[in-house]
């Protein structure tokens, strides 16, 4: 790397209820980001007009938050009008891959200031609201073996051996984590509420967690997708693993990640830049990585992802203090733990996207704030960040304290 | 061959089509027409109105199958045709004034696709049914029927009816939206066209010329759209195995004709039309399942002589196959007498047919009348008393000596015309031949079970049985609603052979360490119905033990004429496990462990039998649960057990479940290519062992003909299909 990326401060919205009877429905997509690039800028009394680019990750990048929204949302949070700004939409990696495009752009020296992050409303815009050939062409369906995710999720459980109980244990885990960390303060400096037009808070902190889930609870729900399986989904899928006999449909609503509202924003810079502007840089980038595996099963990049990015840094696992990975399903999370042979107490410390929930393209900025929070907190030196996502794909970052 | 032109005092003019042949069909004569015709409709003066009618019994036949098959490339030349013949039919729908289809008869396929260029369709309430059945002949409807059918009632409606090829009655049509109208007097359609075209002079332009045109039900972007459009490929890709491209595009086109312009997707419809024409697929299914199931139920392959029909019969043994046959015979108007040891166990034979009396009267599918019709030709008796059968069928145990016993005291009852036939699944015709008086009237009649489901018998023709007992035999299949298959008597018969080497592979693929689970998997992806191991279990592992034990003793006792299929890993691995108490679902386990519930769990004790250390791959697996079926038919065909090609392939499909696709276990060779599957079989022989050798010879006796019995009817079947009326 030519020059460092360091990351000056990462913010995001408290998360809640992606459906009609969640807090945030009553603020408009757009308001979600006007409220992290303000805080933002009055925090570091920044002045916008330095900022290169913004990059904002986004899901289902359509309707309310379509159309490039978050360039409108630099003109409604009065950014300076010299500001571009571009939505990227690599599905569930949206928003750590603006991360790692922001550091490549600051890395490469011709850039100085970038933020990333993303922002999805998805109780205005649904998870399903984008067609495409994905789902949406039967020659592209047929020819790729394109099955819904929660089909690869259960089929991720079924080849690892991971039971109904052994998956809810993991919600159980996030959810007691979340309840921990959010009652103790341990988010307060990231999350920043969102609030109406005379500063009364909307929403201050995540309200999407169920602390005291049990097993019991969790063992009560209906399995999500037993029934698409077997419409036929199960048999189309094995084609590719004809050595399973059935898919066990150990996924639920309990397991599984939350459907949310939320918008992250993460600040990068070079060095000199933040000397320039008075930043203190809280971190550095030390490596990224995308990959692609085999696209049925969809959801198992983040390990070949990971180890890419620690061979890029020339790190072993020895060298990360703490993992996060995005809680899509609780089959992702041991498959990556099983990968990569993470101890449990370096795992999602603070709980996950199946407590917190997982607004598509906002998460990944998300994890790089919490786990930034998480270093400082605990006095710990670098955190491996890694997320599952369509197509197959997989992507990770490793990130420092400095 | 003529388009009949006639313009009446009001300037409607009525077009009659009347092509050489028993029917209209769509082919490079029929574009010269329509394109004569648009000409002189568009110069017309004074024209108000169109009628398109048909001079033949049914409406238009579709599409000239005998050149399909013949065509070997699809060039720009052939996409020029197909373009030019949509053409003419764009130019119809665009005429200044209405025009009407008068569905006079079937219109199928080419002639439906006439009908949707028209404004309006009205058809004969009783003969009148439309379909697009192109899709089961691997073929897609290429003169605008997809693009028009979803434009015309929508993706919800219309998605099975281009996808499934089934053809719509008339009154379903008309509630699908397919028809507009229906008329009781065919002799009137022409003037109820012409009434609607007097009562709508301005109705001449199509709804998707229009402007602000929606499909009916919305497009492809709404919920319930996307969400029938997310399920289908997969609906499709169970029934099909991804081995069909012909609905894989009717489907893709369908969908995706709505998201680009009209005339677009009439071009995108004809481009994919173009590999299909060519593909293998359409060539074994117009092969096998067109010429091939029409020359069977025509008689074709019968020996030559009148048509038979039996008038009486009677059936021994009430027991479950006894009472199928006897199902049979009645639900076709055949009377019969079922004969059992008491009379109680022969009216237990009946009550099976009252069962399904009742569940279809239940149903709606049959009439009390008719099921109290049917229930009334069965008569259950514990006598000998129906002297003078025309056909006779002895279902009684399978066992050699029972039947060599009955077969003698009851031969004397068939009538001087009539014939014997004995339903076996395993003893030799020419033995039991012997207890017969007269050998030339007694045959094989090998009933699959269930009778009243499964459509094909196997008839064994045995030393001395004559040509004309095999004719009656094979009207009698027909009149009773079956596939008469004909092979010549041999040790194992035919199918029940190819079938022993199909549950054998995928024993030999346990042994070989494949993960059983995988097996299961392959023979489901390439298309068989149920996977060797289930079967296995199905059927019961101590029921195939005894039918290898019947043919060891008939070895014994017919030491010239021995059971050729070697089934190694039955041997081995299913006798094996009948030792370790594992003899089937009904013995409580076989290969598959079965919780209360009915599920079924793979048996972990089968990784004992695997014996192999190299994994197999599944393209490795697949071939060897279909070649090893082939070649043993091909070894049957080398035999003389065969008499033609057509029979075997339809004997295939219809009585073992050999997958459709292929065409049938000797066509899929033609399928693959001859040197193709040949190599191939080599390479399988060479890696996994010499079951699956074979000589080049035999190969060119297939193509020849020289391996059939009966081998010229065949080969015009297959060599020149001009022999064959489409």
């Amino acid at each position: 790397m030519a020059e460092a990326a360091f990351i000056y401060d990462a913010l995001r919205t408290p998360r809640s209820k992606g459906k009609p009877d969640g807090s945030l429905n009553q603020v408009k997509p757009i308001d979600l980001v006007v409220t992290l690039l303000r805080e933002m800028q009055s925090r570091h009394d920044l002045d916008t007009a330095r900022v290169d680019d913004v990059i904002m990750g986004c899901g289902n990048p359509l309707k309310e938050q379509g159309s490039v929204m978050s360039k409108s949302a630099l003109a409604m949070a009065d950014w300076a009008e010299n500001v571009p700004s571009a939505q990227v939409n690599r599905f569930c990696a949206s928003g750590l891959d603006t991360f790692n495009m922001a550091a490549a752009k600051v890395a490469s020296g011709w850039d100085h200031l970038v933020c990333a992050g993303g922002y999805e409303s998805m109780s205005h815009v649904p998870i399903d609201s984008a067609t495409g050939p994905l789902a949406d062409d039967p020659e592209t369906v047929l020819k790729t073996v394109s099955v819904p995710q929660g089909i690869s999720a259960d089929l991720i459980a079924t080849i690892g051996g991971w039971d109904r109980e052994t998956c809810d244990e993991v919600a159980v885990q996030s959810q007691a984590k979340a309840a921990r960390a959010r009652d103790a303060g341990w988010f307060d400096r990231s999350v920043v509420p969102v609030r109406d037009d005379t500063g009364l808070p909307i929403l201050v902190r995540d309200d999407f967690l169920k602390p005291g889930t049990d097993i019991q609870t969790l063992g009560a729900l209906p399995s999500s997708f037993a029934r698409m399986g077997s419409m036929g989904f199960d048999q189309f899928a094995l084609t590719k693993y004809p050595e399973v006999a059935r898919i066990d449909h150990v996924h639920t609503p309990g397991n599984s990640s939350g459907i949310v509202d939320g918008a992250s924003l993460v600040m990068l810079g070079s060095e000199a830049a933040g000397k320039d502007l008075g930043l203190t840089p809280r971190g550095r980038v030390v490596s990224t990585a995308l990959t692609a595996t085999e696209p049925t099963i969809m959801l198992t990049g983040p390990g070949p992802a990971s180890k890419l990015a620690l061979k890029k840094a020339g790190l072993s696992m020895d060298d990360i203090d703490l993992v996060e990975i995005n809680e899509a399903f609780a089959s992702v999370v041991l498959r990556l733990q099983q990968d990569l042979d993470v101890p449990d107490e370096k795992l999602n410390v603070v709980g996950g996207a199946i407590a917190m929930g997982h607004p598509i393209g906002a998460t990944g900025g998300m994890l790089v704030g919490t786990m930034l929070d998480e270093l400082e907190r605990r006095n710990l030196k670098r955190a491996l960040i890694c997320m599952c996502v369509g197509g197959g794909m997989g992507i990770a970052s490793i990130i420092e304290r400095v | 061959m003529t388009f009949h032109y006639d313009k009446d005092a009001q300037g409607i003019v009525t077009v009659i089509m009347d092509m050489d042949g028993p029917a209209n069909t769509m082919g490079p004569d029929f574009v010269t027409l329509m394109r004569g015709t648009v000409d002189r409709l568009e110069a017309e003066e004074g024209l108000t109105g169109v009628v398109i009618a048909s001079a033949k019994h049914t409406f238009f036949a579709g599409g000239d199958l005998k050149a399909i098959l013949a065509t070997e490339e699809a060039d720009a030349g052939y996409l020029d045709f197909l373009t030019e013949n949509k053409g003419q039919l764009r130019r119809l729908e665009r005429l200044p004034v209405p025009v009407v289809a008068a569905i006079n008869g079937a219109a199928m396929g080419g002639g439906f696709e006439i009908c949707l260029a028209c404004n309006h369709r009205i058809a004969d309430a009783s003969a009148g049914t439309v379909g697009l059945p192109e899709v089961t002949l691997g073929l897609l409807p290429a003169a605008g029927g997809i693009v028009r059918t979803i434009a015309l009632i929508g993706l919800e409606k219309g998605l099975p009816f281009v996808l499934e090829g089934k053809p719509a009655r008339p009154a379903k049509a008309l509630e699908l939206g397919l028809v507009d109208a229906l008329v009781d007097n065919g002799a009137m359609l022409v003037e109820a066209a012409k009434t609607w075209i007097r009562a709508n002079p301005d109705a001449h332009v199509q709804p998707w010329d229009r402007k602000g045109f929606t499909y009916p039900g919305g497009n492809s972007e709404t919920p319930a759209n996307r969400m029938m459009i997310a399920g289908a490929p997969v609906m499709l890709f169970n029934r099909t195995r991804g081995r069909l491209p012909a609905p894989e595009a009717v489907l893709d086109v369908a969908v995706n004709s709505t998201r680009m312009g009209f005339d677009a997707a009439l071009d995108m419809e004809s481009r994919r039309f173009l590999p299909l024409v060519v593909s293998p697929q359409a060539k074994a299914a117009i092969t096998t399942f067109f010429l091939g199931m029409n020359g069977i139920k025509s008689g074709k392959f019968r020996p030559e002589g009148a048509k038979w029909a039996a008038t009486s019969s009677a059936v021994l043994g009430a027991g479950m196959m006894g009472a199928g046959i006897a199902w049979s015979h009645a639900a076709h108007g055949l009377p019969v007498s079922l004969k059992d040891m008491s009379l109680a166990n022969a009216e237990k034979g009946r009550a099976y047919s009252e069962a399904l009396v009742a569940r279809q009267t239940a149903r709606g599918s049959m009439t009390e009348e008719a099921g109290a019709r049917l229930l009334a030709a069965i008569t259950p008796t514990d006598r000998n008393d129906f002297a003078g059968v025309d056909i006779l069928v002895e279902a009684v145990f399978e066992d050699i000596a029972l039947k060599e016993k009955v077969i003698a005291d009851t031969f004397g009852l068939i009538g001087t015309d009539g014939i014997y036939g004995t339903n076996t699944s395993t003893l030799p015709i020419t033995e039991l031949a012997k207890a017969a008086p007269d050998p030339s009237r007694f045959i094989g009649i090998h009933f699959f079970s269930p009778v009243d489901k499964m459509q094909l018998v196997e008839l064994i023709v045995g030393e001395k049985t004559s040509e004309e007992t095999v004719r009656k035999a094979c009207d009698y299949c027909v009149q009773i609603g079956k596939i008469p298959m004909v092979i010549n008597d041999s040790r194992g018969f035919f199918t029940s052979r190819v079938f022993s080497t199909f549950l054998d592979e995928g024993q030999a693929l346990v042994h070989d360490g494949m993960a059983p689970a995988a097996v299961e998997r392959a023979a489901w992806m390439v298309g068989m119905p149920v996977g060797p191991l289930q079967v296995m279990d199905e059927v019961s592992l101590i029921l195939i033990r005894k039918a290898h034990d019947t043919n060891m003793d008939l070895d014994r006792r017919l030491p010239d004429n021995l059971y050729k299929t070697k089934n190694a890993y039955s041997e081995s691995i299913a006798f094996d496990m009948i030792e370790q108490g594992r003899g089937g679902r009904q013995y409580g386990g076989g290969f598959y462990d079965y919780a209360a519930d009915g599920q079924r769990t793979l048996w972990p004790g089968l990784k004992d039998y695997a014996r192999g250390n190299s994994r197999v791959g599944m393209e490795d697996a697949m071939d060897r649960i279909l070649y090893r079926q082939v070649i043993e038919a091909l070894r049957c065909m080398d035999e003389g057990v065969l008499r033609s090609e057509v029979e075997a392939n339809i004997g295939s499909i219809f009585g073992i479940g050999f997958p459709a696709w292929t065409g049938g276990a000797l066509h899929y060779v033609r399928f693959v290519g001859v040197e193709t599957f040949a190599k191939r079989a080599d390479e399988l022989a060479e890696r996994y062992g010499e079951r699956f050798a074979l000589s080049r010879d035999v190969y060119a006796k297939l193509l020849d003909g020289s391996g059939f019995r009966v081998g010229q009817a065949d080969k015009v079947a297959l060599a020149d299909p001009e022999a064959q009326s489409a």
